[in-house]
């Protein structure tokens, strides 16, 4: 199996493309996640991200192709590798890299680190760094819009490691039992960890793992914007409609370790080439817009400008004070 | 311009590593993003990628070197028609002075000064409010009418958990609660509790406020990550942004001839845990007042009820507003020669034990603690200062049990007060057996304190 394999199952941008302003954004808001993650690498190894840090680079279709077909109050949940959704998310460069660096500035206030941030007012729930939480917990979201009578959906993603997680079906059962309206985004990236998907589950088909419970499913090219975009559409207007949870297993790939201190032992250097060069999902959107006749001086200029602001956010970060001693004791109860 | 490209570290305890090889050369063009080399310690491989663009002008560490400090310019990148400086000595980079710098601020400014006195926890100066007129009502009824009070009175509250709606619970907790608010409030759940548990943490991560029942505390430990990783610490993680309004109710403890797996007091292991708030009610009247309070709680409540008090009646006060603080512990009987602190089932046992003492002329102090988490430190610690003897009691194990930390607490705050060594009494540190004789002798009889006290006074 590899990225965006072409089976039957997967579906590629034959659906409704997207505008040329769309691709444009899709473009601007793909460059940002992974200069920003390329400037975390870089931090990380300057020794001024400490701990756990997880690269989203490669993976910047899934979570861009999925927000454009989102609306206000839609909530998302996910795990550790979480810096692209908070971006997508709208959460700003600066409060993310300012946690990432454990500063008082950070969405956190530096208690929460790399795997840990969350945004109240852009409805991102975390961050979650056990693996296969998020999904009962992304369930709750559900529940809760559904309870309130709203049409809001709530996006859970999880990558193919979390995919045999036993809670992973308690969730799916739940959500089906009760019709929640619930996006399962699968982000298989071939990989948990250092075990490939065909070393870690007997099925390798994570799309038609929701089956038992009657979740619909689908394989989606997760390196292809508008087919990631087209896919979400169809899974959220299934959720709004009332119809149920909806899974997607989004068939994309990391380019970096799994985190930072990764022996790269378990895959060959060619499979990471190989992938960069033809499956680039930035290229592919870059040469979608090239063709539709935008000039390089328009890209030149869009990456110009997310690199100001990814080079604002790392001189925010290490310029931002550590939080004071005193927040060690703050937030762990709220007053009654 | 030119840039220097520095030796990265894996991890912030790295200090040297090998350049095991060059994926550029000289005179290359570099984008940010390009992977210009690779570096390797024992433990993990990483690429080092471009952050600027340029040409790749020299090549400052061949490949292979082994032993390359941290932060060392491996490499200068220039722009394009631009010569290589000259002077390109290892000096140290802006970034380095940086980090020194943060690790300095870190170690300087010590969290000691605001370290907060474990006695804070207690609120024992104030007296209990007179509630008036009281009736005699089931420890169930209570549970159960302060379910229903609070259902009435907000409708983010909601429950869930096995049998608690059609089958009107699995101990008849929640008797009729799904005729009265309706199957979108009163909620079955299907037997897993990893997944439900999750389900209501989730749901309580957006304002709602869910009573999560398990049939049984036992069954809450399916669902422990959730409990700890998730309810309790992310209030904390993000910064005091998410809270988590959630009560994780159920019977707690032995009940009666049911073996290992389903007897066990859960009460030290969610007391060590910071973000969450334990209770664990005697009477009625604490079953109910503590119950309202742990819904109204904005945080994760952990309440841990007894089966074999569910059907025991108490007195209660009949007042409509009814409710009790949390983290306030009752001194259910005065007395001046030794302290017995007690909570849950155990406060019986205590109380029937300090009815033996009394006959024998020794009065006994015996304080319900009604809050496991924060422990009322205050009211133990006055008491003991009058009585200078403590006995602890509790159905739990002994080790690392609440008895051990009420015993510290008072060793902290009032050792130069105590005539004697504290006594815990405990559960016995064997699982719980199944035949008749063995479960009885594994259990604290009133007996057990009787001869403790008699030992210390």
């Amino acid at each position: 199996m590899e990225a965006g394999t072409n089976n039957a199952q997967t579906t590629g941008s034959n659906g409704p493309s997207l505008t040329r302003e769309q691709f444009l954004q899709a473009y601007q808001d793909m460059v940002l996640i992974r200069r920003f993650e390329e400037k975390a690498g870089q931090l990380y190894g300057m020794g001024l991200i400490g701990g756990f840090c997880h690269l989203y680079i490669g993976q910047e279709a899934v979570v861009v192709g999925i927000q454009m077909a989102l609306k206000d109050g839609d909530k998302i949940i996910t795990s550790y590798r979480d810096h692209g959704q908070m971006l997508a998310a709208g959460m700003t460069a600066r409060g993310v890299m300012a946690e990432l660096t454990g500063r008082a500035t950070g969405y956190s206030h530096g208690k929460g680190g790399s795997m840990h941030m969350f945004s109240r007012e852009k409805n991102f729930y975390g961050g979650h760094g056990i693996v296969g939480a998020q999904v009962a917990l992304g369930i709750g979201l559900a529940f809760a819009n559904k309870y309130r009578g709203t049409d809001e959906v709530s996006i859970a993603y999880f990558g193919d490691g979390a995919a045999n997680q036993g809670q992973v079906y308690e969730s799916f059962n739940l959500a089906a039992l009760h019709k929640l309206p619930c996006i399962f985004v699968i982000e298989n990236n071939l990989y948990g960890m250092g075990t490939s998907i065909e070393r870690a589950s007997a099925s390798h088909e994570l799309w038609r793992n929701g089956e038992p419970w009657g979740v619909p499913g689908r394989r989606v090219d997760g390196m292809d914007i508008a087919a990631v975009h087209e896919a979400a559409e169809e899974a959220v207007a299934h959720c709004r409609a009332g119809k149920g949870p909806y899974l997607l297993e989004m068939m994309t790939y990391r380019y970096r370790g799994h985190s930072m201190s990764d022996p790269a032992k378990y895959r060959k250097r060619e499979e990471v080439d190989a992938v960069r060069k033809t499956r680039d999902p930035i290229e592919h959107v870059k040469q979608i817009l090239l063709d539709s006749g935008v000039d390089e001086a328009s890209l030149r200029s869009i990456e110009n400008d997310v690199k100001a602001v990814v080079n604002d956010s790392a001189e925010f970060a290490q310029t931002s004070p550590e939080p004071d001693p005193a927040e060690l004791y703050t937030d762990v109860l709220l007053e009654a | 311009m030119a840039i220097e490209v520095l030796m990265p570290a894996l991890s912030p305890t790295m200090t040297e590593g090998t350049l095991a090889r060059w994926l550029k050369k000289e005179g290359d063009t570099i984008s940010s993003g390009d992977v210009l080399a690779e570096i390797e310690t024992d433990k993990a491989t990483m690429e080092v990628e471009a952050v600027d663009e340029g040409i790749l002008g020299k090549v400052l560490v061949a490949e292979g070197a082994q032993g390359v400090a941290v932060n060392t310019p491996i490499a200068i990148l220039v722009a394009e028609g631009e010569d290589v400086p000259d002077a390109v000595a290892p000096a140290q980079s802006d970034v380095a002075k940086n980090i020194s710098h943060s690790e300095t601020t870190a170690e300087t400014s010590s969290a000691k000064d605001v370290r907060p006195s474990p006695l804070v926890t207690g609120v024992s100066s104030e007296p209990e409010k007179e509630w008036g007129e009281t009736s005699e009502i089931t420890v169930r009824e209570a549970l159960n009418q302060a379910m229903a009070a609070e259902l009435r009175r907000d409708p983010d509250v909601f429950l869930i958990g096995e049998e608690v709606a059609q089958y009107q619970g699995a101990y008849k907790i929640s008797q009729g609660l799904l005729a009265e608010f309706g199957e979108n409030r009163v909620i079955d759940m299907p037997i897993t509790e990893h997944g439900f548990t999750g389900m209501a943490v989730g749901a309580a991560l957006t304002g709602l406020k869910p009573i999560v029942e398990f049939m049984t505390m036992n069954f809450s430990m399916q669902a422990i990550d959730h409990i700890i990783n998730s309810a309790a610490k992310t209030l904390y993680m993000s910064g005091g942004q998410m809270g988590c309004p959630i009560v994780f109710r159920g019977p707690n403890g032995a009940a009666a001839r049911v073996g290992a797996q389903h007897s066990q007091c859960y009460g030290s292991w969610y007391a060590h845990v910071p973000g969450l708030k334990v209770i664990a009610p005697w009477s009625a009247a604490d079953a109910k007042g503590l119950l309202r309070a742990a819904i109204r709680d904005p945080n994760p409540v952990i309440f841990l009820e007894n089966e074999i008090l569910y059907g025991r009646k108490f007195e209660c006060p009949t007042d409509e507003d009814f409710i009790l603080p949390i983290g306030k512990a009752k001194i259910e009987r005065s007395g001046t020669d030794v302290t017995i602190v007690s909570f849950s089932i155990m406060v019986g046992t205590a109380l029937q034990a300090a009815e033996q003492l009394a006959e024998q002329g020794i009065q006994a102090e015996v304080i319900n603690l009604r809050t496991l988490r924060p422990l009322d430190t205050a009211t133990i610690v006055e008491s003991v200062k009058k009585t200078s003897r403590l006995v602890t009691v509790e159905e739990g194990w002994p080790y690392a049990g609440i008895g051990a930390e009420v015993a510290m607490q008072v060793i902290e705050h009032a050792f130069d007060w105590l005539d004697a060594p504290p006594v815990r009494i405990a559960g016995e540190d064997v699982p719980m057996p199944f035949a008749a004789n063995l479960e009885k002798l594994a259990l604290p009889q009133p007996q057990h304190i009787v001869d403790a006290v008699k030992a210390l006074v």
